[in-house]
């Protein structure tokens, strides 16, 4: 199984410049585990000091905001499209 | 891409860090929202009654305290709309000191929207933008069309697909490019986040949005002005995205720090739809986080089921000791009508939502009846009319004849036809 993540500018200067990249994250907690590892400084980034997503951040799946499909407990499913985006960014950070 | 200027420049409201002035709109190290932040201090002594009162007759008056760059030239008079008594209304909804702020004739595009565009499209001069646009729920897609058109930019305007015909012809009008998105408008505002980053266009809501929100303080310093330099006990806001309610708070803050007002206690009421009332639903819980909703209300000028500045509003009315409600589509309609037939006031949706709030805190005793009550009506009913749609009935027409007439006005209102008499005979007259 792999989603799609993607990630506008303002995040992506954290991923080397690459805007999507493949997980095999099965949610998002996972998702972010993986950030933890691969990304550290994206991680740093888009969580807050108790290590959950910083709540300026909204997460969609597909076009769907991950809060209206039980958040954290949400299953990816193969092939989704996972956007993180800060709530009101826009412009090249 | 970026100017200097002394007096403003944009701050991270979280974490504190300076940005100065460039197209930005969120911190890129807690990724909170931008404001600009006045040095009140440099602007003391510039900005008082006296200075102001011999300012034009539009927002222009209080630019020493709007984010505009240096060298600019205001060109339209947008703003400074009249503030009225509602005797008639407060009468129905037993208020004895009401007022409303119209900016359903506001200049130039009858909306408050004219406000936060002027002054966002100050900033995408100076910044160098040649396009501009914005995500709309249709009264800034006719401001920005508007305004751009008259400063020679050009416009590519996002909006939700379902919008209304009047808002939608009110923006190609003005020769924009008009992008109708299939979703609402929580997708077209995400849509336009990227956009931002992909194309160098300045959009007033999105890169340019901290400048573009200042322009809404121009509201509340003017209702603070023509109460005669007072603030009032309260102010029924309504709220899509969050942001009139907390600019009309800081234009306040603004006005007491430099001694144009007395400090007083002010509360915010939010109003909202209940189709789409995440912020009010906020309030109510006491929370101070957003959760998202799906819009469905006829009120689309406020249909925003994830508004970016909703957790800062909802706090800010909290701590002032103010309220949100929450009011139906059919209690939406009845407050345009109402503040049409009290005040010959027509508004749009918006301020029917605005209107139908404030009659159900003064019914609830969530103010007081002689308490100084402002209500902000932020649009205009032209816009509007498919929601009225169906309330009236269409008359058979009558033929020009006195006693056509006098049988159809017997027929369909006798009531104007008994004063009619009782008037002829106190004349000395008869029929």
């Amino acid at each position: 199984m792999s989603v799609k993540v993607v990630l506008p500018t303002a995040l992506a200067r954290h991923t080397e410049g690459h805007k999507s990249f493949a997980s095999e994250a099965q949610d998002l907690p996972a998702l972010l585990a993986e950030f933890d590892a691969k990304y550290p400084a994206l991680s740093q980034n888009v969580k807050d000091a108790s290590g959950k997503l910083r709540k300026f951040i909204n997460v969609y799946v597909n076009d769907e905001d991950i809060r209206f499909l039980g958040g954290d407990a949400h299953q990816f499913a193969d092939g989704d499209e996972v956007m993180l985006i800060p709530s009101i960014a826009g412009g090249k950070l | 891409m970026e100017y200097s200027c002394r007096a403003y420049e944009l701050r991270c409201n979280e974490c504190g860090k300076r940005f100065g002035n460039r197209p930005q709109s969120a911190c890129d190290e807690c990724l909170a929202p931008l404001e600009v932040k006045f040095d009140l201090d440099a602007v003391r002594g510039r900005f008082t009654r006296e200075t102001v009162s011999a300012g034009p007759a539009s927002i222009w008056r209080y630019k020493e305290l709007l984010p505009i760059p240096e060298g600019f030239q205001p060109d339209l008079p947008v703003g400074f709309t009249p503030l009225t008594r509602a005797k008639n209304l407060g009468k129905r909804i037993g208020a004895t000191n009401l007022y409303v702020k119209n900016d359903a004739v506001c200049f130039p595009t009858l909306s408050f929207k004219d406000r936060v565009v002027s002054v966002a499209l100050a900033n995408a001069q100076a910044f160098g933008f040649t396009t501009v646009g914005c995500s709309s729920t249709g009264n800034l897609a006719n401001s920005v069309a508007a305004q751009s058109a008259r400063l020679g930019l050009k416009a590519c305007i996002l909006v939700p697909a379902d919008l209304e015909p009047a808002k939608i012809l009110n923006t190609q009008v003005y020769g924009a490019h008009l992008v109708r998105i299939d979703g609402n408008y929580d997708h077209v505002n995400r849509l336009c986040t990227l956009i931002a980053d992909e194309y160098g266009w300045g959009l007033v809501n999105v890169n340019l949005r901290p400048y573009y929100a200042e322009g809404s303080k121009t509201y509340g310093y003017e209702i603070a002005e023509q109460l005669g330099w007072k603030l009032p006990d309260n102010v029924v806001v309504p709220m899509a995205g969050g942001s009139l309610i907390r600019k009309i708070r800081k234009a306040f803050n603004e006005l007491i720090a430099l001694g144009l007002v007395e400090d007083k206690p002010v509360r915010f009421f939010g109003a909202q739809a209940t189709g789409c009332s995440p912020i009010s639903h906020a309030v109510k819980q006491g929370w101070d986080y957003i959760e998202p909703q799906r819009p469905n209300t006829i009120a689309r000028s406020l249909a925003i089921g994830n508004p970016a500045d909703g957790p800062a509003a909802a706090k800010m009315i909290a701590q002032n000791g103010g309220y949100a409600e929450d009011v139906s589509d059919v209690e939406v309609v009845s407050g345009i009508q109402e503040l049409a037939e009290t005040e010959g006031i027509f508004t749009e949706t918006a301020g029917g939502v605005t209107t139908a709030v404030t009659a159900r805190l003064y019914s609830h005793g969530r103010i007081g009846a002689d308490e100084t009550t402002v209500i902000c009506i932020t649009g205009n009913g032209l816009k509007t009319t498919d929601a009225l749609e169906g309330r009236f009935r269409q008359q058979r027409a009558v033929k020009p004849r006195l006693s056509e007439f006098d049988d159809y006005i017997r027929e369909t209102d006798p009531a104007l036809v008994g004063g009619l008499e009782q008037e002829l005979e106190l004349a000395g007259g008869a029929r």
